[in-house]
């Protein structure tokens, strides 16, 4: 059996090589042929740009390297023919002056050699000062600001913006690979993915046997350097935080993946891959291979088997498959089990319109999205605590409670760290409900900017600190350095709304069993909120607590019997300590 | 202002601590020479193993004295002169105190046994005995363990988890039978087998062997037998540590004799925990309660007591619990072994062998007086009722479900119990 393992191990260790080594290994030959047929005129000049540069083979960096500059090029080249430059500029200032004290109106622009879209656009913007007299000096600042405002703009609307130039650049390097990768993409699919999976399944399964029996079974988890904060798991962690930072920033340099997962996207869909069908991937096969040793590890529980098999089921289906499924269908390719605010983005104006164009079912879509929140949410987490969600059916649970389960004994149990934790969330749900409700007065309003912020840049910040650093990059880089709650913690909006229910309005509690504990510290040491259990068990006070999950696993490692999670009446349910005498057992 | 210095700060100790500073403004000080701060004892074997690390085996944060103005003194106390009530300390000054508690725990038993000081030979009590253990369990492949009690069947536990060979010798002939009935013994007598432990029945040790540069070889058994092995963990008892207060005024027997309010022969002295035995122990107690809770329970007490509020030790009706490898333990009440006459009992067991459950009950009266359970676990809370109350084993058998306190969707078989007691009714075994 152990050498089963160790064979298991080896193996999967090659598939992970193997799979980090695709990326460094292939040529870059850019070929104009393969090109979209229907380019925009920015992308016309781009690959104009890059075909100076070259079609012979280049190394990735190189590659990189020339297709960002040709982006920048086709910015400039883009810039020079739309921007209002100096010149026009000076024009616009001494026909300002020439106004002197006639009401301004937007024909004013008509004798200035301006180009058609600059002339709509200037007026667009002036409209609001038609029929007002101004002094030249602030008509001209206004008409600065308008010019400025027109010059800002041009790279969004003619040009390679951030989102359009990643685009690009993930496109156009998946274009250009040759070699292996684009030869065989089916084959290494097999071998990384599939035997991946396998192999890994293979290291996991011996512990059937060489754990022993049913039971907990945490022996060495602080002698192990992956487990307990020590080389290994630093290492991990650097790697995870690495690939979030890719994924989220640098997606182009994943583009092998993106082309070896393209025959697969292509059976289940019809459609391409793309980083984010990578990651999918990668996410429930870490939740499925990962499930497996949980289900191994906890198999004396059936709370745990079978939670672990609804997040296995949740991830899979919900998560993976039925948006595939629904893409292929041409409807809102979108996760039914995900909700705002954790799914932030719900209320954006791009998905709203998606989801009314998309008809009958989008309209369910859109329906169900706010009836999960609305009336979901309050009425399971009062009947069954937040648990519910968080440990059975989220998709960060569900991750947080397989790949990340090896991990739970690092979150931070102190104090301080729980006073960070309850301004921290808190300040995450103010900040999701506060940017929706900015991004929905856009909507609704048209305008979009309110009391000064723009909704636009909110939302942008909101997306790139809380749903690319925290959920991601912290989230789950840091499992292996603090624990596999971070974000659930620390972060998760939706999680703050279900806890404020939890600990203010439910049935559910963790039960402390009288006078049983010995105090030995391993509810603590295992919970993956960071909640101190024992503190509350060892004088026997039921623990009710905004940040529980209710995983269970305090529970289960317990060696006496002390704590049980349950769902009764409210009545009870939180006191004090108890007082044990002749008299029985009091509760204060 | 008073001073209450305390030697010792296991559970009692600190327990006496904490409820002096709920009611009092006192000054507290208290000593221990094993560790800077309060730690968990029972948690011993999980650091060894690697499920927690010492950090964890902490109950209070480190800040926690400070603010609750708790002077900890790490330091040993080397004797008390109750006349002029000084400790004489190990480093440094002496230490007046105007009201001492002394909470100074228990020794490992030895029993003069040829070896016993061998290196490789130990008990495991202190933090410093699990170090010791770690030292001398480095690139062992045999170890011996001695004694069928609740430390020795950790200790094998521990050496287990390390791969480690583990002779496990018990001086009985079924494992804690002197507290566990025959079949429940007899349950844990085929689990420690089946982790491939090998369990010595009915062994004795004789003496342990040198190896020639004063560590440990073997050890011989009362049979005659040799044994080789590197380690002999002696886990045969503890007694109370008070060698220290021999020879002085203080009113001393196996431990230091109390009263119900902690109270010891001399004013202002007072004793509890595994240290202490009541001269009069309460219903259903033993003298000496070397067990986790009592301490507690009698910190509480004497906190009561030094701070002005007369109470006496009431541990109420018994229960414990301990983990003998995957199985857990539950009691509560009295399950006395052998069964005394008037005493009956239904038994259930799965047949796994790894789950059962034990209900006692006065046949005469058919009130309820005891829960064994092994691998499933109960409410203390509806048990203790029940006892207290005398609830009738029948109407205890009907609402048994309500005892239970397994997970969600866990298997539950309390019918299977009722079923049992319904056949031996029939049979009129009871
Ligand atoms: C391995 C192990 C496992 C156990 N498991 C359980 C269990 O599961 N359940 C249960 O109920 N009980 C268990 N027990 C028993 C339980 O731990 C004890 O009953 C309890 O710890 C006693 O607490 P105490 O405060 O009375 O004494 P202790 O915890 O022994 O504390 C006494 C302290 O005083 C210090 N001290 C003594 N003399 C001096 C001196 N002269 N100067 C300075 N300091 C001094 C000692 O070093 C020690 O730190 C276990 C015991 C052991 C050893
Ligand atoms: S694991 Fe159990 S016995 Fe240990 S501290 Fe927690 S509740 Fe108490």
């Amino acid at each position: 059996m152990k050498i089963i393992k160790l064979i298991g191990l080896v193996l999967f260790m090659a598939c992970l090589t193997s799979f980090v080594g695709v990326l460094f290994v292939g040529q870059y030959q850019f070929d104009y042929s393969k090109l979209s047929e229907n380019p925009t005129e920015a992308e016309e000049y781009f690959y104009q740009n890059l075909l100076r540069l070259g079609t012979h083979a280049k190394d990735k960096f190189r590659m990189v390297d020339d297709i960002q500059s040709s982006i920048a090029a086709a910015n400039r080249a883009i810039n020079n023919k739309y921007a209002i430059n100096e010149n026009l500029q000076n024009k616009v200032d001494s026909a300002a002056l020439s106004l002197m004290d006639a009401p301004f109106t937007t024909s004013f622009y008509e004798d200035l050699p301006l180009s058609k879209v600059q002339l709509q656009k200037l007026r667009e913007y002036t409209t609001w000062m038609a029929g007002k007299k101004y002094s030249a000096e602030d008509l001209q600042n206004y008409l600065k600001q308008a010019i400025n405002n027109f010059n800002s703009g041009i790279i969004n609307t003619f040009g390679l913006d951030s989102y359009k130039a990643k685009e690009l650049t993930t496109n156009t390097l998946k274009q250009s690979v040759t070699g292996l990768v684009a030869r065989h993409p089916s084959l290494l699919f097999t071998l990384i993915f599939v035997f991946g999976a396998a192999t890994a399944l293979l290291y996991i399964l011996p512990n059937l046997v060489l754990l022993g029996g049913p039971g907990i079974k945490n022996n060495g988890i602080f002698h192990n350097p992956m487990t307990s904060r020590k080389w290994l798991g630093i290492l991990t962690g650097s790697l995870l935080i690495t690939f979030y930072i890719i994924l989220y920033w640098f997606p182009y340099y994943l583009v092998e993946w993106i082309l070896i997962t393209e025959p697969f996207a292509h059976w289940l869909s019809g459609g391409t891959s793309s980083q984010w069908f990578v990651y999918g991937l990668l996410y429930t096969l870490a939740v499925g291979v990962m499930g497996v040793r949980m289900l191994i590890k906890y198999r004396h529980s059936n709370y745990h088997l079978i939670r672990t098999l609804s997040v296995i089921f949740f991830q899979l289906a919900f998560a993976f498959i039925i948006p595939q499924l629904l893409a292929k269908n041409s409807l809102p390719a979108i996760d039914l089990k995900n909700m705002w605010p954790l799914d932030y983005s719900f209320f954006f104006d791009y998905r709203i319109d998606q989801m009314i164009e998309a008809g009958t079912i989008g309209y369910f879509m859109l329906g169900w999205g706010i009836v999960l929140f609305v009336v979901a949410v309050p009425v399971f987490t009062y009947l069954y605590g937040k648990r519910w969600y968080c440990s059975w059916v989220c998709g960060c649970g569900g991750l947080a409670e397989t790949f990340g389960d090896p991990y739970r004994q690092l979150s931070d149990k102190s104090l301080r760290a729980w006073k960070i934790e309850r301004w921290s969330i808190h300040l995450v749900l103010v900040f999701a409900v506060g940017m929706t409700a900015l991004v929905l007065y856009s909507y609704f309003s048209g305008n979009a900017t309110v009391l000064g912020l723009n909704s636009y840049t909110v939302r942008g910040w909101y997306g790139f600190l809380i749903g690319s650093v925290f959920a991601g990059v912290v989230g789950t880089g840091f499992y292996p350095l603090m624990g596999n709650r971070m974000w659930c913690r620390f972060g998760c909006p939706l999680a703050a709304y279900m806890g404020i229910i939890q600990r203010f309005k439910s049935r559910f509690r963790i039960t402390t069993n009288g006078g049983q504990c010995i105090s030995c510290g391993n509810c603590s040491t295992y919970c993956e909120q960071g909640i101190d259990v024992r503190s509350y068990a060892q004088k026997g006070e039921n623990i009710v607590r905004a940040s529980c999950v209710g995983c269970g696993v305090c529970a289960a490692v317990c060696p006496r019997g002390v704590l049980k999670l349950e769902n009764g009446p409210e009545a009870g349910r939180i006191h004090g300590p108890i007082e044990i005498s002749e008299k029985g057992i009091q509760v204060f | 202002m008073n001073h209450v210095v305390i030697i010792g700060n296991g559970i009692s100790g600190i327990s006496t601590a904490r409820h002096i500073r709920k009611k009092s403004e006192a000054r507290i000080t208290v000593i221990s020479s094993e560790s800077e701060h309060f730690f968990s004892r029972t948690a011993l074997m999980y650091i060894y193993m690697g499920h927690m690390k010492y950090e964890h085996t902490k109950p209070y944060e480190d800040w926690f004295w400070k603010k609750n103005r708790i002077d900890l003194v790490y330091n040993h106390v080397e004797s008390v002169d109750f006349e002029s009530k000084t400790l004489k300390m190990a480093l440094g000054n002496a230490l007046h105190y105007d009201t001492l508690v002394i909470a100074t725990g228990s020794v490992p038993n030895k029993f003069e046994w040829p070896g016993q000081n061998l290196q490789g030979v130990q008990g495991l009590y202190s933090k410093q005995d699990l170090e010791l253990m770690e030292q001398n369990s480095k690139n062992l492949k045999q170890a011996v363990v001695v004694g069928g009690g609740l430390i020795g069947i950790e200790m094998a536990e521990m050496l287990h988890s390390r791969n480690i060979h583990v002779t496990f010798l018990v001086r009985e002939n079924s494992f804690w039978n002197s507290v566990l009935p025959a079949e429940e013994s007899e349950m844990i007598n085929k689990h420690i087998q089946s982790q491939h432990i090998d369990l010595r029945l009915g062994e004795e040790l004789a003496e342990i062997v040198d190896d020639g540069s004063g560590k440990v070889a073997g050890i011989i058994t009362k049979t005659g037998e040799k044994i080789d092995c590197g380690f002999v963990g002696l886990t045969v008892g503890v007694s109370p540590n008070i060698a220290f207060l021999k020879n002085t005024a203080l009113d001393i027997d196996h431990g230091i004799l109390i009263n119900e309010r902690q109270e010891t022969n001399l004013p202002d002295v007072y004793a509890v925990g595994d240290c202490a035995q009541h001269r009069i122990p309460p219903t259903g107690r033993k003298a000496i309660e070397q067990i986790w809770y009592t301490g507690k329970l009698q910190g509480e007490n004497c906190a009561n007591n030094i701070c002005g509020k007369q109470s006496s030790y009431q541990p109420g009706v018994f229960y414990n619990s301990a983990k003998f490898f995957d199985i857990e333990y539950q009691t509560y009440g009295n399950v006395a072994v052998p069964e005394p006459t008037g005493i009956a009992s239904v038994f259930w067991q799965h047949n796994s062998g790894l789950q059962s459950i034990r209900v006692a009950y006065e046949i005469e009266s058919r009130a309820v007086i005891g829960f064994n359970l092994l691998g499933i676990r109960y409410r203390h809370e509806v048990c203790e009722q029940w006892i207290r109350k005398r609830i009738p084993i029948e109407k205890v058998l009907k609402n048994l479900k309500k005892a239970n306190f397994d997970p969600e969707f866990h298997k539950k078989y309390e019918h299977e119990v009722a079923q049992i007691f319904t056949a031996q009714i029939g049979t009129n075994k009871v």
